[in-house]
């Protein structure tokens, strides 16, 4: 733990929060499209149609808005998801929600020729959250209900199902193959701003619920029995964790398709900094989450320009390192 | 007697397996009361049930003549704690954020933290003797010391009852007694109803006010050890033959087994070679 008393942790959040703040406006600014500082402030304050302004605000916006959200909202559902499966490598794709969103779009291309980014983003958030109540259910089945093992394995054969499915029918279909594609690699480009619109109230929701249940977190993960001892409804608070995660999870794989390593690897690097509170793991990971997505899609505009990595790529690219230390590190089964 | 637990037909059960069979318990207010029987006897499950860990199939478990499932979860943490056996603290978690935890019942949106529970809390820490190790991981700490921070999180509950399961597995003989004196003077001092399951028959006898002993789903006798504890006792609820004698320290009944081992006694009883 890096930060070791509240107004240290105050401290690194605010400085978290100007480097988000720094990204977001460098997410507008650079770019293939030559635009400065100087003519961002301009596109604001008097927009005169120019190629630059219409960049500027039709596209670096958006994107640059939904990077933040997006990688905030996977990164804060990754917290959620380890509390609740007490494993260190779970993250949101472990709860099914981006096989289950990849296995819908690739339905939906097949059988309905649904072809657009606007139809893939209720499609997918569909398909995340019947394969996360799937993934609940099934963990749910037993004497002792969900207990974090039964919920890792039900995840882990709910992903593998799917991922299995999507893949036979883009063998059988190369059409819709074509069209998916650009779409499972996850990327936060192309996507206009009435698709973040129409999601942010869900990710809303998710950022405020975990704020609120991050002290009933606290006392879950010492274990379920510990925790109902000293009064916590665990059931409720365990499905109140699953339904945010729903929405958090699902809403970004809606918005930008399966983004991997965000969610795995910023709750470890925020716990690593600000210690194992939820209070202050929650909004801190939310904050780096959406730092380390925005600088991916920054970079990933420069590497092979003008042509673009895939965001997911390039957050695989930061990720792995981080996740290779976690592995080396060692985690105690718990 | 006053009664603080009581269980009424209570019925436990793995599935269709029955694990103790309408039982009729009282617990008596202000003693230690310890359970005990062979393995896998029901003893563990009786304790997580009256702590309501795990529901019944079919009766009732009573506080204070209460229903326990009827009460709301956070009023019962204040009237009653439970240690499981092993509990597990997340990684890095401090001893004193793990005794915090303890006044998780008495929290509300509204009033966060309050003076009371900064008193409850060093009270918690002082009475199990751990104030010097409260910025230490829990993790880091050796098994007594980290039983002892584990105790100190249900004392910060502020409870009359406390309910622990097997406390002493897992520790050596000196923290086994380390551990049961902690408990027994709380018990001494504070009046607080104890109720464990212990493995070990003979620290039984030496702590328990009431012992209750449970075989075959029932329960097989209840009362102080002096009186209950005898050699068709141990026979039949444990299956094994011995000897009880008295500990020549404090006169509770002592259970020596029979069975093989090294003899150095020779016929007369006296040492072979004195």
């Amino acid at each position: 733990m890096l930060l070791k008393n509240n107004s240290q942790r105050l401290f690194g959040l605010i400085i978290a929060i100007m480097l988000l703040i720094c990204l977001m406006c460098a997410s507008i600014v650079y770019g293939y499209t030559d635009t400065t500082w100087k003519m961002v402030l301009e596109a604001f304050r008097n927009y005169n149609g120019s190629n630059e302004h219409i960049v500027i605000q039709t596209v670096r916006l958006p994107r640059s808005l939904i990077a933040a959200a997006v990688g905030s909202s996977l990164a804060i559902a990754g917290v959620l998801m380890q509390t609740l499966t007490k494993n260190p490598l779970a993250s949101p794709g472990t709860f099914g929600v981006n096989a289950g969103a990849g296995f819908a779009v690739v339905l939906a291309v097949t059988f309905f020729s649904v072809g657009n980014l606007q139809a893939f983003t209720w499609i997918s958030f569909l398909g995340a959250a019947i394969a996360a109540i799937g993934v609940y259910a099934i963990g749910s089945v037993g004497r002792e209900g969900l207990t974090p093992m039964k919920l890792t394995l039900a995840g882990a054969a709910m992903t593998a199902m799917f991922a299995s499915f999507t893949q036979g029918f883009l063998v059988i279909n190369e059409a819709a193959f074509e069209q998916v594609l650009f779409w499972l690699a996850g990327s936060v480009e192309g996507r206009k701003m009435t698709v973040l619109t129409a999601v942010l109230p869900y990710l809303m929701i998710g950022w405020l619920g975990a704020m609120i249940i991050a002290s009933k977190l606290n006392v879950l993960s010492m274990g379920e029995d510990v925790a109902k001892g000293l009064g916590l409804s665990t059931g409720f608070i365990k499905i109140g964790a699953a339904v945010l995660i729903i929405f958090l999870a699902g809403g970004s794989v809606a918005i930008a398709g399966p983004v991997g390593f965000i969610g795995i690897v910023i709750p470890h690097v925020a716990r690593s900094i600000i210690g194992i509170d939820h209070r202050w793991v929650i909004p801190f990971s939310g904050i780096l989450g959406g730092i380390l997505l925005l600088a991916a899609d920054i970079l990933a505009r420069y590497i092979i320009m003008p042509q673009e990595v895939p965001v997911g790529v390039m957050t695989a690219i930061i990720g792995t390192p981080f996740f290779i230390y976690i592995v080396r590190k060692g985690f105690n089964a718990r | 007697m006053v009664q603080t637990i009581e269980t009424q037909n209570l019925t436990l059960s793995y599935g269709d397996s029955i694990i103790i069979d309408e039982l009729d318990l009282e617990i008596p207010k202000g003693e230690i009361t310890v359970f005990i029987g062979g393995n896998g006897c029901g003893k563990s499950t009786l304790l997580r049930s009256i702590a309501r860990l795990l529901k019944p199939k079919s009766g009732a478990v009573l506080l204070e003549g209460k229903a326990i499932s009827k009460m709301s979860t956070k009023d019962v943490a204040k009237q009653m704690a439970i240690l499981p056996q092993t509990p597990i603290a997340p990684e890095g978690l401090t001893v004193l954020q793990l005794v915090k935890q303890g006044r998780y019942p008495y929290q509300t949106w509204l009033k966060q933290w309050t003076d009371e529970d900064e008193k409850q809390v060093t009270n918690a820490l002082k009475a199990t003797g751990i104030e010097e190790l409260k910025d230490r991981p829990v993790d880091s700490l050796s098994g007594g010391q980290r039983q002892r921070a584990w105790i100190a999180m249900t004392l910060a509950q502020d409870t009359d009852i406390v309910l622990l399961d097997e406390p002493t597995t897992y520790l050596d003989m000196t923290h086994q007694i380390e551990i049961l004196d902690l408990l027994f003077e709380l018990n001494e001092k504070e009046q607080r109803t104890i109720v464990m399951v212990l493995h070990d028959l003979n620290l039984a006898c030496r702590y328990a006010d009431n012992i209750v002993a449970i075989k075959d789903q029932k329960i097989y006798a209840q009362g102080k050890p002096e009186i209950v504890i005898n050699c068709s006792l141990v026979r039949n609820v444990f299956g094994m033959e011995c000897e009880i004698i008295m500990d020549p320290l404090l006169g509770t009944p002592l259970c020596i087994p029979y069975g093989k081992g090294r003899c150095i006694l020779n016929k007369a009883g006296t040492m072979i070679g004195s």
